[in-house]
């Protein structure tokens, strides 16, 4: 390329030799790197990309060269200013990591630290246990029937073929209410089991029933380690064609592996019930038993007596049945290892806080 | 029933060596419940043997008088000089023979026996009383042995008194008077155990004679259908009881008294049979069984006076009334030092007859527990001739030839049982062969077949069974609890064996789940837990004066309340009719542990009498009663609806590093209200609260709340006088709500929820402050019309500013149309007609206007 170098004027020009072009990126990228946050690379932008800046200098000199030369100048000016912005840009992205870093790092807490602030509140263990066997047999079908707790005598005792002067009704421990003015009796106990709630269900459904029932019952017990005079029974109830005791068993090992694991089954042992016969007392085999795995005393079973469906007006010629019941405090007892029935009733907070919310 | 084993070998051949385990298991599978097998043979260890008085030398000086003893226990202990014993009894002497253990034995309860410095001289050993070896509760003196029996200082004295026995105490069902005897317990475990078995009660006896033994009249032939009565005369009065039977008597608990007593009491002991001895010369003309009349009097054996009432049977001589029947003997006919004569009564009595007088004179004796259970009606004169026999034999005398035999008994009716019945009810396949044969094992007469039946079970439903497969079955004597087919189902499997039921589950029909008040319930209670509170299950039992603290008026329907007749505690003989007071109680007793933040909750019944309901109308058993009549007797039972209550006190939230805590009040209680409104889906739109008057609540801290117009509850802070009668901290607060007045919950209708932005208008309004805010808010949304999504209150302000008896109430209002983004100036409209609403119902001025 041949051209004369005459017309202008190199001082005029000075900014846009390449050697002042390469110092000016130099100058920049070293003022970049010695920025320390985003805020002072942002205040280094105007001397090194602003009006004033070398690059920014150094294009307005372009209009002083000779036209051959402009062309080669431009692309110079510009390749260096895209190496400024590039390392600007590149620059600010470290910066912003870094600060974002900093700030986490500036903002951590100690999250060990405890919000107790709003104490959370606990259902009671019977209660839970209950529903969870309610829930059991209301997924096999059955209904939860209930009934009151001052209940007829009718209901808790005769219509379950336990006469009026009977030894097994001496064997319940009853409080009775007081007679109204002028009468002998009132006719009323506080229930002594569940099982009225059996009369109650038969007398309002046709069968087939199959119910579970849960409640309280009271016997004159003074409270101590192992009795109390209120306590929780669930009771199951059948009354079906051809319902036999191996239904019985069925029904309570289910129960039991359902309760207890795969591993508990049920052994039952002949006894006498007033409203069922024949009669057992059930134990269960429970592996987790504190004292290490055993039979534990849980129920009594038995088929419902055809006096007691009869008393309910369910002919005993077409239909059969079987109840099973048992205590729930002391089922709570042995499944969680509690010691004394006392905690059970008392009401201290620690105890009932221990089962949670109960799923 | 307490009864040696070497008695029970008697009739039941049982293994020699049958190990304890099996026996246990053995009555155990035939529905024995076991209390305790006890190996004598184990309880005391080391050298027990018999020693022979030598010296006694009273020691003096101390607070009771002491012996020491020099006794001959032969070469026992090894040197063959007597051993020098200190004993504190007094009631041998020298020459007697007695029980001793040597140094290096252990008494029952773990007792070791050294030789020790005692009252100053060295003890090797001790003289043993009955009790200290376990073999009863006479500690009335030390055992000094019988002259009859032949033992030699130095030998094993277990075998002596007893020691080498197993005892076995079991616990029998009421259903089973029979097993309450040495007879019926063999019999168990002969079946159990597949042995011979020779019962007792089956013993030859002679009849009845034509000659009574004893002028005897019987008035009463329900109450007592068999009297059977025969003497024995010219007995020794010294002669003694042996010890044999005095081991087996102790072993069952029965004191030793003399011997025409003692035999009547083992005689029941093995047969069942309650049994009388009369001392023939203290009784005077003909004995007349009868009803006592209302008012009689009777001193019993127990040296107790008691009142007859005409329900009552008594035995008469002359004098009147000589024994409470078949309960206890009287005072003046029984049997003395000095009998000779001896008339033995075996009697069979009304079982129900019995049962009440025990109850009503709270005696129960051992016969009396056996009559209620049931007794053979034939073992009258088997066990009259055990007894007669068992006296001569011991103290002589002649027994007399007559025999009184008034038998009145009826004959058992047969019952009638399809054979195939036992399967059909256990499930288990058991041939007719079968069950005859276990019924005819446990004492049953059965006949396949009848003709007597006007029964055709296969008109029921149930499988018919031709002649063939029907039962005839006449249970044993023995067995009055076999009366109907089902009994008999049980004999079967019992004796087939329980373990052999298979395992079926059955399938139910489809349910439909839990009711709406029970999914109510539990949702109620998991939402009082979730928000902090502790559930307990108090209770009922409440105190008369519990209303009064509590600070009910007068008329309060909270005040009538059901009254239980025998209370465990005479302070608390009420049932609650509000869940506060046991609740509250429970509170206390946190707190009394140290607990100082508490929030409890309750959800259980409380009971309101019926007024003016008398008893419930009788209702037999042998049919169902008709509707009518269980609703009349339903009528009576209390009304006991499903309450809900919370109480809590000192600080909801607790201070912590994130600042200052909060102290429970008013406020939390009043959402624990609202809590389970919401729990039970109750529409909040259908929910009011209110401020109220209503104890045990503060007056102007209470607030009532409705269901559609209708109070379901209160809560608030509990009344300053309640709180300090009761001795709670200040400020607690109480929530009690009846859940069984909440209506079901509705289908909800789901909400237009729009997708455009809402308009955020904040007013702040003041108003009179006893204006409630809720009524003030409710104006707000009637007057803003449709397009407000929402309101809440966020700020209460009071200041001199706004003037005395002002407040000013701060809402943040949420405006928004389903359709379209709402203009300001819609926005304003609907904020401007709120605030008239306001305005012109309660002169609300918009703060700064």
């Amino acid at each position: 390329m041949t051209y004369r170098n005459d017309p202008y004027d190199p001082k005029q020009v000075a900014l846009l030799d390449p050697d002042a072009l390469a110092g000016a990126v130099a100058d920049a990228e070293q003022a970049f790197a010695a920025a320390a946050d985003p805020d002072a690379l942002t205040a280094l932008r105007p001397a090194h990309l602003g009006d004033r800046s070398p690059v920014s200098l150094a294009r307005r000199e372009i209009g002083a060269l000779p036209p051959a030369a402009k062309s080669d100048a431009g692309k110079r000016v510009n390749e260096a200013r895209r190496a400024i912005e590039a390392g600007y840009a590149a620059r600010a992205e470290v910066l912003e990591r870094e600060q974002a870093e900093r700030v986490l790092v500036t903002e951590r807490v100690d999250v060990t630290l405890p919000y107790d602030r709003r104490p959370r509140g606990a259902r009671h263990p019977l209660s839970t246990l209950m529903e969870q066997i309610s829930d059991l047999f209301v997924g096999m079908g059955y209904e939860v029937a209930e009934g009151p707790e001052v209940e007829l005598e009718w209901t808790n005792f005769d219509a379950l073929n336990i006469p009026a002067d009977h030894p097994a009704r001496g064997l319940m421990d009853t409080f009775h209410i007081a007679p109204p003015p002028g009468a002998e009796s009132s006719g009323l106990v506080l229930r002594t089991h569940t099982s009225p709630v059996q009369a109650r269900t038969m007398l309002t459904r046709r069968p087939p029933i199959y119910v579970v029932v849960p409640g309280r019952v009271y016997r004159t017990d003074e409270l101590d380690a192992t009795h109390a005079p209120v306590f929780h029974q669930v009771e199951g109830l059948v009354v079906d064609r051809g319902i036999t005791m191996a239904h019985l068993r069925g029904t309570l090992d289910h129960f039991a592996r359902a309760m207890f694991g795969e591993g508990a089954k049920t052994r039952w042992r002949p006894h006498y019930f007033p409203f069922t016969e024949p009669s057992a007392e059930f134990d269960v085999w429970f592996p987790e038993h504190r004292d290490g795995p055993r039979w534990v005393e849980w129920g009594g079973c038995g088929m419902v007596n055809p006096r007691v469906l009869r008393a309910c007006g369910i002919d005993p010629e077409v239909y059969s049945g079987f109840a099973f019941g048992m205590g729930i405090d002391r089922t709570v007892m042995f499944r969680h290892g509690v010691s004394d029935m006392r905690d059970m009733a008392e009401g201290d907070v620690r105890f009932t806080r221990a089962f949670g919310a109960g799923a | 029933m307490r009864v040696s084993v070497s008695w029970l070998r008697e009739y039941v051949d049982l293994p020699a060596d049958l190990p304890a385990d099996d026996l246990e298991q053995a009555l155990v599978d035939l529905g024995i419940e076991v209390e305790s097998i006890v190996d004598l043979r184990a309880t005391v260890t080391g050298a027990l043997v018999v020693g022979e008085v030598l010296e006694i030398e009273e020691l003096t000086g101390f607070k009771k008088p002491i012996r020491f003893c020099r006794v001959d226990v032969g070469a026992a202990n090894g040197t063959g000089e007597p051993q020098e014993i200190v004993c504190g009894a007094r009631n041998f002497a020298p020459g007697d023979r007695v029980v001793v253990i040597l140094p290096g034995g252990v008494l029952p309860g773990g007792f070791a026996i050294g030789a020790r410095k005692t009252y100053g001289r060295n003890s090797h050993g001790m003289i043993c009383s009955a009790k200290e070896l376990g073999l009863g509760d006479d500690h009335s003196g030390i055992i000094v042995l019988p002259e009859d029996v032949k033992a030699l200082p130095g030998d094993d004295a277990r075998p002596v008194v007893g020691l080498d026995d197993v005892v076995v105490e079991v616990e029998i069902t009421p259903d089973r008077g029979y097993a309450l005897s040495v007879r019926g317990i063999a019999r168990e475990l002969a079946h159990a155990l597949g042995v011979p078995f020779r019962d007792p009660g089956l013993a030859p006896a002679p009849a009845g004679t034509a000659e009574p033994a004893y002028p005897v009249e019987v008035r009463d032939t329900v109450g007592c259908d068999r009297f059977v009565a025969r003497m024995v005369r010219g007995v020794d009065p010294k002669a003694s009881t042996p010890g044999w039977m005095r081991q087996r008597l102790t072993v069952a608990g029965v004191r030793s008294i003399s011997l025409a007593v003692d035999v009547t009491n083992y005689v029941m002991l093995e047969l069942g049979q309650p049994m009388h001895a009369f001392d023939a010369d203290r009784i005077s003309g003909p004995l007349v069984v009868r009803r006592a009349e209302a008012g009689e009097k009777l001193t019993t054996l127990d040296g107790v006076a008691r009142t007859l009432t005409a329900e009552d049977m008594v035995i008469c001589d002359d004098s009147g009334p000589i024994s409470l029947a078949a309960v206890m003997g009287g005072e003046t006919s029984e049997v003395l030092a000095s009998t000779t004569d001896v008339l033995f009564e075996a009697a069979h009595w009304d079982p129900v007859m019995v049962g009440r007088t025990a109850r009503r004179h709270k005696l129960f004796s051992e016969a009396a527990k056996r009559w209620e259970r049931g007794v053979d009606p034939a073992l009258a004169l088997v066990a009259v001739e055990r007894a007669v026999r068992l006296l001569t034999e011991h103290a002589g005398g002649i027994a007399g030839a007559e025999i009184l035999d008034l038998d009145h008994v009826r004959p058992r009716t047969p019952v009638v049982l399809p054979a195939d019945l036992p399967s059909r009810r256990v499930g288990v396949t058991y041939s007719p062969e079968r069950v005859v044969s276990l019924l005819e094992q446990v004492g049953c007469h059965v006949t396949r077949g009848t003709d007597r039946l006007g029964e055709d079970p296969g008109a029921a439903g149930t499988p018919a069974a031709g002649g063939a497969d029907v039962l005839t079955v006449v249970p044993p004597t023995w067995r009055p609890d076999l009366t109907d087919p089902a009994d008999l189902v049980e004999e079967v499997v019992r004796l087939d064996g329980y373990d052999r039921v298979p395992s079926v589950l059955p399938t139910a029909p489809p349910g439909r789940g839990l009711t709406w008040q029970q999914r109510r319930r539990r949702a109620v209670a998991r939402s009082l837990a979730e928000r902090g509170y502790v559930e307990v299950l108090a209770h009922p039992f409440v105190a008369g004066e519990l209303a009064d603290l509590l600070g009910l008026p007068a008329d309060d329907p909270r005040r009538p309340a059901v009254r239980v007749a025998n209370p465990l505690s005479e302070e608390e003989p009420l049932l609650r009719t509000t869940l506060l007071g046991p609740l509250l109680g429970i509170l206390k007793r946190n707190l009394g542990r140290g607990h100082r933040d508490v929030a409890l909750y309750e959800i259980g019944t409380v009971f309101h009498p019926r007024p003016g309901v008398g008893a419930p109308p009788a209702m037999g058993v042998d049919r169902r009663p008709t509707d009518a009549e269980f609703a009349a007797a339903d009528a009576v039972v209390p009304d006991q609806p499903r309450h809900v209550a919370a109480v809590l006190t000192g600080d909801v939230e607790p201070a912590g590093w994130w600042g200052a805590g909060r102290p429970a009040g008013w406020a939390d209680a009043v959402e624990a209200g609202r809590v389970v409104l919401a729990a039970a889906d109750v529409p909040a739109d259908r929910v009011e609260v209110r401020a109220a008057e209503y104890a045990p609540w503060h007056p102007g801290r209470c607030a009532e709340l409705l269901v559609d117009g209708t109070v379901v509850g209160h809560a608030g802070e509990l009344h300053p006088a309640v709180v300090a009668a009761l001795e709670l901290p200040r400020r607690t607060s109480a929530m009690e709500l009846d859940l069984d007045a909440l209506p079901p919950a509705p289908v909800a209708p789901a909400p237009t929820v729009s997708g455009f932005p809402p308009a955020l208008i904040d007013v702040a309004l003041v108003v009179d402050e006893r204006v409630p805010a809720a009524e003030v808010q409710r104006a707000l949304v009637e007057g803003a019309g449709e397009l407000l999504e929402g309101v809440r209150l966020f700020d209460v302000y009071a200041s001199e500013q706004l003037g005395a008896g002002r407040r000013s109430l701060a809402y943040k209002l949420t405006f928004r149309a389903p359709d379209r983004t709402l203009t300001v100036e819609e926005a304003v409209a609907a904020r401007d007609a709120a605030v008239a609403r306001a305005a012109e119902r309660f002169g609300a001025t918009l703060r700064g206007a």
